[in-house]
């Protein structure tokens, strides 16, 4: 089970009036390497793969939708006052006309989330080399965004979220380690 | 140590259609270089790692924009 606290891993701010960075950041809501199908990944791996690494797929998993909940507050805030011809303008015509200013998990293309956008092989190493390559995709377009982005408050907590992408990585790639490691031999650091 | 950003040339043709971009970079993070992490590595205060998303200083990488980096000439 889950325990629900009632704010933000950090606090987003958003400081221009500019829904088109919202077109842009539903990537990582509603994208193949979003943090949707981030937390949904991880939380679903971790059945099906060792004791000793179970634990961190349970954290990353959950700290996912931290993330995805940062993702929806940045992108509710910059829609929620705009006219439906500041929408037109940024290129969120077609999204209006179906979910008028509800949030939706599609990616910057409107294209609606997949399953597909997921594995869950079974086979430990192959899960969490996809893992590995989630998050630095995800850093990836974190970067692209923030390249796309003059809001400098948004940025912030976009940099936050990408940092956060590098030390997942770090630890799915100290999961490999543990899990190649031989029997019976000393751990040297 | 290692850097955490690489360039390259790539070819440039004298019939590109665009103005050619010279060199370009990417980023290299720290998670490819450190391994398992090593015990007793230094460690940001508490309020600071809060705020950076991470206690470790080796990986702390932040990313800004080239607008960012024209404004305040920070980052890397
Ligand atoms: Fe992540």
């Amino acid at each position: 089970m889950w325990i629900y606290e009632k704010k933000l891993q950090y606090p987003v701010r958003v400081s221009t009036c500019n829904p088109k960075l919202a077109k842009y950041l539903i990537e990582q809501y509603g994208g193949a390497d979003g943090e949707l199908a981030a937390a949904l990944r991880y939380l679903n791996q971790r059945y099906s793969i060792p004791d000793k690494v179970i634990g961190l797929l349970t954290d990353i998993g959950t700290e996912e939708l931290a993330h995805l909940e940062m993702i929806a507050t940045m992108v509710y805030k910059l829609t929620k006052d705009a006219t439906p011809e500041q929408l037109k303008e940024a290129g969120l015509d077609a999204h209006y006309v179906n979910h008028d200013r509800a949030l939706f998990y599609h990616n910057a293309a409107g294209v609606p989330w997949t399953a597909t956008y997921i594995q869950a092989k079974g086979d430990p190493i192959a899960d969490l080399y996809e893992d590995i390559a989630a998050e630095e995709k995800a850093r990836a377009t974190y970067q692209w965004i923030i390249n796309m982005s003059d809001d400098p408050d948004l940025n912030d907590g976009l940099r936050f979220l990408r940092e956060r992408e590098i030390i997942h990585a770090q630890r799915f790639r100290e999961a490999v380690e543990i899990l190649k490691e031989e029997r019976d031999r000393k751990k040297f650091f | 140590m290692f850097t955490t950003r690489k360039q390259y040339e790539p070819y440039v043709s004298p019939f590109d259609p665009c103005a050619p971009i010279l060199v370009k970079t990417y980023v290299t993070p720290p998670n490819l270089y450190v391994g398992f992490q090593p015990p007793n590595l230094p460690q940001f205060p508490l309020h600071e790692a809060l705020k950076k998303g991470t206690l470790w200083k080796i990986f702390y990488d932040p990313y800004y924009s080239p607008y960012e980096m024209a404004n305040k000439g920070d980052g890397q």
